[in-house]
Parts: structure tokens; C-alpha cells; sequence
């Protein structure tokens, strides 16, 4: 009834008559439109038919993307430390050969081409598209350039094409902090901007080459050319210059990093060097270590295996990512948090027998020096490493007042360097093991805490970054590795642009020169334990040893008898800074396995701080002698006219 | 019992008219869109490097759209016209979490995530849109009064807005279209539709300055393609090498070099027109056109003869819709029109718009097959 009377209100016939009119325009449209559309096709493939026709075959419009050169890297010296050197490799152009097997069967017997190289070409030949370039030989010789030009009529669609590579001219020294560059991959494809990657082969794949990839890559260029059948360029018809990537400057000092390198000798370990004042790093030294120049024009699996699988793990960059126990190292700051917090006084006193118990319990925690310490104020505890004080003042302090004051100088979390995938580490607290663990925090962990063992987990970066807060009694700077660029070409540095230094909220200025004093007096006082360093220096520094042990191998770590013992050494660690109160220079050294930190740690340090302030070394006269034929540079700014 | 035997069984005997009926599919259109999917099975098969993977991935495709095309076919236009604000709600609702939680692919937020299957709500619009204005004009007698039209324009704009804020302007023209399309045929007079084209022309300039950069650049790079020949103006460059270099009647099947060669860039999607001009010339395309000619043909006649207004309007507009694809597509590739990733409808490779537009000539057909089941 509703539809009858619905359709009834309207006239149907009059309603269809103007729809029908309108379907008739709609078709009318339709059909105009579409008569435009194919005017338009006939003047494509019929009126300029010859025009596309000689484009698409005759003399094929390619349009070559102009690569641009990557930013130099420099330390503070302006020694080289990653440059682009020319090389160059034979390329083919899959779509221009006609004869893809028999060209590299004559190829093969023309120029070395090996196994490993066909293998990565028929990698590369799959990935491709087939009109982009695969190489088949990196590296060619003069010679054998010399052969394959007379050759080259042969060989339709192979061409000897000069390439900038990267190069590390100083080899494994900056292997981690420069890091290096390697072949774009597809997840590196997903993050760039494909268009401005055009030419370009590699891309920064760790270290400052990944962090500041942007800026040493530059801006790529363009150029339309004409080409013939085979492919190659008739003429240019138009082109737009590349942009070079920015050159940079590092804080890094070649000497010092050397230095670093020589004086670890062979052991595991690493080696960080800060200057306080700005947070630029001077030296960061991972050992062992491996040939960056190894990734460049892609490592063979051979090599990357051994790499990958040694035991000692060169490919690790301990100063970023190595967890260690800070041990004594951690004491001068749990010694800062006990004064401002009003735990302890500089006077105050404790009692060391040789132990500790928690009050209400019989188990004792020991002290390293069995016959105990006697009575201990801050600067004593401090020099002679006095465990008991520490256990005494971490109870009085509780873990989580211990955790909040620590947590201020980056222990146990990332420092914010301007390289990638630093580690962050552990800095227990009771909020900590509740949330991972679901576990009540235990009394006694604190006191184990309080001598940096237990759950406790830094980085030698960490550790550097902290002895640098402290030297600044409080200003903080993010540690830098970069310290400026430059336009390729241009005279002037541009310096980073560096985040404002913060300054801890600790009011007193007498608790940060006590626990400075205290530091002093480990190494200069009469029974400090890192005395042996500081005889002949002339002014004083300020430092703290440390023992972290080692609790135990993985399970699935296999190790022969000799070795296995020598991984249950403990790591020997030592953080420094000086002058003790103008300070310039601050060091964390950590040896893995290396025993005792005042006897392995703290020379090191020694000899880095006899490096910065070209204190002449106690060195035997044929080292002298080995060491001035060398003539390393001298730590200075860069001069801007090199 | 031998003579039992050999008596004939008694059978019923009908002839093929009546299933054909009775399935309510339209032989004519069937055979058109058959005719088009197989087009694209061969076309595809070169497109795509002679990989008949990605003919078998299309023709998997096809059939299931074509299960969705029977399904539509069976709901009466009634019951569709029933369902017009419920899915339009629905699609307005699944557009609003598009923007909020939707998946990101190809630098738009275009999916949604159900889990089981991603989904893109704007396909849903292409048909709730058409649906809901013509369901709208039809409830009083046509041509309808300026506030209606305003009403039917608000319909438009919301689900317009939301898509090109995606943002897929290619879609969002295409629904826009597709709703103005019915207003058209519902009758409006010709005095406003000037005076509307008179206001859209005032607006343009403010239109420019809320596309998106990428959308602007798009536009620039059609006025003058040379401007950026390493990126966006590559496309329309190599697309207009090909077609051109495909002359009167091509290289054949399998040898076109540009898309050979992959210098055609998006080849076996937005691009493909530019293969089938290259390998099958000219005489090649102008049958593709005639062919998508006579199928949009076939849609209008279905239209004018549709028992309802309602019907009328969403056959009219589902039919000029589809030529709409056509032309935004063909435009774009031979230089006509700006680049803004439609596809060539049924013959590019990919399947989520191949269910709406099939599941649209499924209702075409289920109006024209319920009519007589209707009348008084």
C-alpha cells in the first residue's frame, strides 16, 4: 500500500523520460571524451610515431644518475682516517650482452675471475634489475685493464668503469668508532630516499659512516644522455652536477688511540679517553679488533665466518655494548651519594675487621684484605679500596636511594654518543628486580651493589662518561665523537651543534672536592692502591681501581683448560681523570680478565695520560728509540689551511 | 520389463534463457567483462617478465570476485536500497579507524588490519555512495529540489574528504564522481550545474593549497614532466615512449621492449595501458576502448531500462562510473591527465579494486534480471 501509493504521488513515465535524457547526454559524453582520447593516441603512435619509435630504439634516452662523493672522515689532527680511493672493476650490463655465459667464459679465461667472484655476481645477477649494472670483478690491475680494453669489441655490454671505494687508511685502529661502509641491502633500501642512492653502491653500515650517512653522502646528480644500441653514450644532452658529502672532524687522536692499542698489548679489553670540558671522545679503542677494509666491496663469507665465530668476538664493540661489573670503580660515586644524602661525613668513621655482617644476621661479607682495614673515614676507605665502608654506607643508603643518585650519571644506560646501537647496561634497584624478576629485593644485595658487583652492568663509555662528570664536579656533556664538518672544497669548519651542557642538582661543592680528594689520594696518597702511577707525574690525578669478578662461563662456551682458566680471571678495571682539579682529560680502562686493575687497568691509563700531556714515557731506550722513528702527531686542533 | 527399460526417463528440458534468468546474470554483460578479464590474463602474462604466476595470482583473483558478482546479482534492488545508510554508516565508521589505526603502505594510510585479511574501507564507499544518493533522490520524485541536492552533495563530500585526506586522490575523485553522476542523471537543472562548475573554478586556487606536497609536485610534474625526469616526470616520459613507439599495430604480444626492458616503470598495475598500446599498437587499444565502450553500453541500457528511478540512478551511475575509471586512467598514462594511481579497471594486476567493480556489475545485473518479478 505504502509502495502503491508512493509511486502513485510521482509520474513515472515523465521521471524515466528525464533520466533516459540524461543516460543519452552521459553516452553522448562519454563517447566525445573518448574520441579526444583516442585524437591523443594517434598522435602518439601514429603522427610522432617516428619521434618515440627512434627514442624507444634507435638511440635510447638513458638518464644516468651522477653519484656523489663521500665525505672525507679526519681525526682532530687531520690525519685520514676513511678516504674514497679509485679503483676499477669490471661491470656488465645484463640486457646488452647478448651472450651472457659465453661472454663470462671468455672473460675468465681473459682476467682473473675466481670462484668467489661468479658466485657474488650470479647473487647480484638474480637481485637486479637487467638494466642496471652488475659487477664482475672489483680491483682490476692496470694490466689487466690494459688487456680487456684491447678485448673490449668482444664484449658488447661490459665496460671497465672507474669507481670511488671507500678506504680505511689506518686499517683496524677505528674499525669500531668509525665503523665502515657495505653494500646497500634491501633494509637499507626501506629507510633511504632510493632517488637520492641512484649510483651510489654503498652505504654506512655502522659506527659514525651509519650515523652521519646523511651527511657524508651528499646530493645526487643527474645526466641525460643518448645512447646507441649497445648502450653506450653518443652524447650528453643535458646534466646536473652532484653535491659531495660533508667531510668530518673527529675529537679522536690518532696517538692516543694508538696508544691505547699498544699499551693493552694483545689483551681483550677496551680503552675509552674523553675530554671533560666538551664531552668530545679522544680515544675508543675495542680490542681485539678486525679490517674494516675487509667490508668494503662486500667480505667473503669465509672471511665474515671467521670473523663472526672466533671466540674473541673482534666484530663486538666492548666500548658500546661490553657489559661489565664496574666493581671499586663505582665507589667514588656511591662515596658522593653518602655525603650529599647526609649518610656519612667526611669525618665519620667505620670500623673495618676484615668483614661485615647485616645487623641480625651471622653471614659475613668479606672484605677484600682478610686482616681488615681498622678504622676508615671516606678518604681512606676510598684509597685502599675498603670494602666494609662501602657495605656499611650502601645499607645506610638503601638500593633505591643508591639507584636515583647513580641513575644521575648515566651508569647502567645509554650516554646518548653519536654512534648507533649503544647498550645500555643495569643499574639494579629494587623497582628494577620487581618488574624483570618479580623478586623482593634482598638486604644483602645492596651491600654487593654498593661495591659495584652483583647485578650491576656498564660500559667502558659509560664508565668514561661518568669519571668525566665527575672531573666537572657535575656539568654534563653528551659524549661526541664528531666534533665538526666541512663543504667539500671550503675552508671552514662548521662545528657540531652540541646540546647544552646539563648540571646535576648536588648543592655542596665540599662533597664533590672530598670525593675528589679521596681519588687523589689513591694514587698519590701513601697506601693508595694505584700508587705505582703516580710517582713522577707533575701534577696530580685523581682515579679509582677496580676488580669485577667474573662469576662464570656461558654453557655453551667451550674453552681447553688453559684458556678456561684464564676466562675466570677477573676484569681489571680503572677510571681517571686529570689534573685532579683542572681537569682535561678523563680515561676508563677495562681489561677483560686481566687480573687486578692496579696492576693491569691503571698503567694503562698511565700511559694515555703520558700521551695527552706528552710526558715523556719510562720507557726503555730501544722503545724510545722505536716510538720517535714513528713520529706520531701531536694532539692539536686542525689547522684550517691542511 | 525391456520395453520399461528402454523407454526414455522424463526430463524436463529448459531451455538455457531460463537458468540464465534464473541466476540473474546478464549474458551480454558476462560475456564483455569475460572478454576484458581475458585481455588482462594475456596482457599480464607479458607485463610481467613472461611470468604466469602472476596470470594464475589475477585469474585466482577474478574468481573470487566473480563468486562476490553472483552473490550480488541474487540481492534484489529492494533489499539493497533497504541496506543504502547502513553501509554508507558502516563505510563512514571503518574510513574514521582507517585514519586512526590504519596500516601505512606505499607512504598512505589506506588499510585497515582485521586480522585475517587487510582491507581497504574506501573500496566499500565506491559502491555505499552511488547507493545511498540515488536512494536519497529516489524517495521524492525526481528532479529533486535544491536542498535535496545540497543534502546528496553533503552524502558526497564527507567520505570524499576523508579518503583524499588518506591520501588516495585517485579513489577519492572516483567516489566523488560517482555520487555527482547520479545528482546529474537525477535531473538537476542545467542553470546550478554551471553555477557549480563557476564556484569549483573559484576554488581551485584554495583546493592547491591543501593538497599535500606529493599531490602538488604530482600536478606540477604533469604540467611539465621534464622538471623532474629522475622521479615522478620518469613515468609519464617512459609511458608516452612506449605508446608511441607502439605505432599502428605494434610490436606483438611479448615484444614490447619498454616494458621489456623495464624502463616502464608500475607496468603490470597503473601502467599497463602504455604495454597494451607498445605490443598491440593502435588498432590494439582502440578495441580495448570499444570494448569497454560496449560494456558501459550495455550499463546504460540496463539503466534506461530499469523498473525504478532507484535503480535507474545506481545503474546509470555504477556504468558512467566504470568509463570514468577508464578515462582517468587512459588519461593519465598517454599525458592527459595528472598522475594520481587509478588503475586500468579489470585489467590492471591487483585484486581489491576488481571485487568492488565486480560486485557493482553484480547489482547491474540484479537490477535488470528482477524486474519483471517486481511489476504490479
Amino acid at each position: 500500500m505504502a509502495i502503491n501509493s508512493h509511486l502513485a504521488l510521482k509520474d513515472h513515465l515523465r521521471e524515466r523520460r528525464l533520466v533516459n535524457a540524461r543516460l543519452i547526454f552521459a553516452a553522448l559524453f562519454s563517447v566525445l571524451l573518448f574520441t579526444g582520447v583516442i585524437i591523443r593516441l594517434v598522435v602518439l603512435q601514429v603522427v610522432e610515431y617516428d619521434h618515440f619509435d627512434s627514442l624507444a630504439n634507435k638511440n635510447r634516452v638513458d638518464i644516468e644518475p651522477l653519484p656523489p662523493q663521500r665525505g672525507l672522515i679526519f681525526d682532530r689532527n687531520g690525519v685520514v682516517l676513511a678516504e674514497n680511493m679509485p679503483t676499477f672493476s669490471l661491470e656488465l650490463v645484463p640486457e646488452k650482452v647478448p651472450d651472457l655465459p659465453g661472454t663470462i667464459n671468455a672473460l675468465t679465461e681473459l682476467l682473473q675471475i675466481d670462484e668467489a667472484d661468479l658466485m657474488r655476481f650470479d647473487e647480484q645477477l638474480k637481485q637486479n634489475r637487467a638494466f642496471e649494472q652488475v659487477t664482475l670483478r672489483y680491483q682490476l690491475t692496470e694490466e689487466e685493464v690494459a688487456r680487456f680494453s684491447i678485448n673490449r669489441h668482444r664484449f658488447p655490454g661490459v665496460d671497465v668503469v672507474g669507481r670511488l671505494i671507500r678506504h680505511y687508511p689506518q686499517g683496524e685502529l677505528f674499525a669500531h668508532a668509525i665503523g665502515y661502509v657495505g653494500r646497500i641491502n634491501q633494509q637499507d633500501l626501506l629507510i633511504i630516499n632510493q632517488q637520492n642512492y641512484k649510483g651510489t653502491l654503498q652505504i654506512g653500515k655502522t659506527g659514525v659512516e651509519k650515523q652521519y650517512e646523511d651527511l657524508l653522502h651528499g646530493t645526487v646528480g643527474y645526466r641525460q644522455v643518448e645512447t646507441n644500441v649497445q648502450g653506450r653514450t653518443v652524447r650528453e644532452l643535458h646534466s646536473e652536477p652532484s653535491h659531495p658529502g660533508k667531510d668530518l672532524y673527529l675529537h679522536l687522536d690518532i696517538g692516543l688511540q694508538r696508544t691505547a692499542v699498544e699499551a693493552l698489548a694483545g689483551e681483550n679489553g677496551s680503552v675509552v679517553a674523553m675530554d671533560p670540558r666538551n664531552g668530545g671522545i679522544l680515544a675508543m679503542v675495542s680490542q681485539p679488533d678486525f679490517d674494516p677494509n675487509l667490508f668494503v666491496s662486500g667480505i667473503s663469507t669465509k672471511n665474515y665466518s671467521a670473523l663472526r665465530d672466533s671466540p674473541e668476538r673482534p666484530l663486538y664493540d666492548r666500548t658500546l655494548r661490553g657489559h661489565y661489573p664496574p666493581g671499586s670503580t663505582l665507589k667514588p660515586f656511591v662515596a658522593l651519594a653518602g655525603l650529599e644524602l647526609g649518610v656519612v661525613t667526611e669525618q665519620s668513621r667505620t670500623y673495618c675487621p676484615g668483614w661485615y655482617s647485616l645487623p641480625g644476621h651471622s653471614h659475613r661479607y668479606r672484605c677484600w684484605k682478610h686482616q681488615g682495614h681498622g678504622h676508615m673515614n671516606v678518604l681512606d676507605a676510598m684509597a685502599q679500596s675498603c670494602d666494609v665502608y662501602f657495605y656499611d654506607l650502601a645499607h645506610a643508603l638503601g638500593i633505591d636511594r643508591m639507584h636515583n643518585f647513580l641513575d644521575m650519571f648515566s651508569l647502567g644506560r645509554k650516554t646518548g654518543v653519536d654512534i648507533p646501537n649503544e647498550s645500555g647496561g643495569l643499574l639494579p634497584s629494587s623497582e628494577w628486580k620487581r618488574n624483570s624478576r618479580n623478586q623482593a629485593w634482598f638486604p644483602g644485595e645492596t651491600l654487593i651493589a654498593g661495591i659495584g658487583q652483583g647485578f650491576n652492568q656498564t660500559t667502558p663509555l659509560q664508565l668514561a662518561h661518568a669519571a668525566s662528570i665527575l672531573a666537572m664536579r657535575g656539568t654534563v656533556h653528551t659524549p661526541k665523537l664528531v666534533r665538526a664538518s666541512r663543504n667539500g672544497g671550503q675552508e671552514n669548519l662548521q662545528l657540531m651543534p652540541v646540546s647544552e651542557p646539563v648540571t646535576l642538582p648536588i648543592q655542596s661543592a665540599d662533597n664533590w672536592q672530598a670525593v675528589i680528594d679521596s681519588m687523589v689520594e689513591v694514587i698519590h696518597g701513601q697506601r693508595g692502591t694505584a700508587r705505582h702511577i703516580g710517582e713522577k707525574m707533575p701534577f696530580n690525578i685523581a682515579g679509582k681501581t677496580g676488580t669485577a669478578q667474573v662469576f662464570g662461563i656461558a654453557q655453551d662456551e667451550k674453552y681447553d683448560a688453559e684458556t678456561l682458566e684464564k676466562k675466570l680471571h677477573d676484569h681489571a678495571l680503572f677510571i681517571a681523570f686529570a689534573p685532579a682539579n683542572d681537569p682535561e682529560f678523563a680515561v676508563a680502562v677495562v681489561v677483560e680478565n686481566g687480573g687486578s686493575g692496579s696492576k693491569t687497568a691503571a698503567p694503562i691509563a698511565q700511559k694515555m695520560i703520558e700521551r695527552y700531556f706528552n710526558l715523556p714515557p719510562e720507557l726503555t731506550a730501544e722503545q724510545l728509540e722505536a716510538i720517535a722513528s714513528e713520529s706520531l702527531p701531536t694532539p692539536s686542533e686542525v689547522v684550517a689551511d691542511e | 520389463m525391456n520395453e520399461l527399460l528402454s523407454q526414455p526417463r522424463r526430463r524436463h528440458y529448459r531451455p538455457l534463457g531460463y537458468w540464465l534468468k534464473n541466476t540473474h546474470i546478464d549474458g551480454l554483460l558476462m560475456l564483455g567483462l569475460l572478454a576484458l578479464l581475458t585481455v588482462s590474463m594475456v596482457v599480464l602474462y607479458s607485463s610481467g617478465g613472461e611470468d604466469i604466476g602472476l596470470s594464475i595470482r589475477q585469474a585466482v583473483r577474478m574468481s573470487i570476485a566473480f563468486v562476490v558478482l553472483f552473490i550480488a546479482a541474487q540481492i534484489h534492488p529492494d533489499r539493497l536500497r533497504d541496506l543504502a545508510y547502513w553501509t554508507y554508516g558502516l563505510g563512514l565508521l571503518l574510513l574514521i579507524a582507517v585514519l586512526m589505526f590504519g596500516d601505512i603502505g606505499k607512504g598512505a594510510q589506506r588499510w585497515l588490519e582485521l586480522g585475517f585479511i587487510r582491507f581497504q574501507p574506501s573500496e566499500i564507499m565506491k559502491i555505499a555512495v552511488p547507493l545511498l544518493v540515488a536512494a536519497y533522490l529516489s524517495e521524492r520524485p525526481l528532479a529533486p529540489s535544491f536542498m535535496r541536492i545540497v543534502a546528496a552533495l553533503v552524502i558526497i563530500v564527507i567520505p570524499t574528504v576523508l579518503i583524499a585526506k588518506q591520501p588516495d586522490l585517485g579513489t577519492a575523485i572516483l567516489i566523488a564522481s560517482s555520487g555527482l553522476v547520479v545528482i546529474f542523471l537525477a535531473g538537476i537543472s542545467w542553470k546550478l550545474i554551471f553555477s557549480f562548475v563557476a564556484i569549483l573554478a573559484a576554488a581551485a586556487p584554495l583546493l592547491w593549497f591543501n593538497m599535500h606536497p606529493y599531490q602538488q609536485r604530482r600536478v606540477l610534474t604533469f604540467l611539465n614532466p621534464e622538471n623532474d625526469p629522475l622521479g615522478a616526470g620518469y613515468h609519464i616520459i617512459q609511458s608516452k615512449i612506449a605508446i608511441g613507439s607502439g605505432g599502428l599495430s605494434g610490436r606483438g604480444w611479448l615484444q614490447g621492449t619498454q616494458s621489456h626492458l623495464e624502463f616502464l616503470p608500475e607496468r603490470s598495475t597503473d601502467f599497463i595501458f602504455a604495454v597494451i598500446a607498445e605490443e598491440f599498437g593502435l588498432i590494439g587499444v582502440v578495441l580495448l576502448i570499444m570494448l569497454y565502450l560496449l560494456i558501459t553500453a550495455r550499463g546504460l541500457i540496463i539503466a534506461s531500462q530499469a523498473q525504478t528511478s532507484f535503480g535507474g540512478l545506481l545503474a546509470g551511475s555504477l556504468a558512467i562510473t566504470f568509463l570514468v575509471y577508464v578515462f582517468v586512467n587512459i588519461g593519465m598514462v598517454t599525458g592527459l591527465l595528472p598522475v594520481v594511481g587509478v588503475p586500468l579497471p579489470l585489467v590492471s594486476y591487483g585484486g581489491t579494486s576488481m571485487v568492488t567493480l565486480l560486485a557493482g556489475f553484480g547489482i547491474l545485473m540484479s537490477i535488470h534480471t528482477h524486474r519483471r518479478m517486481m511489476s504490479p
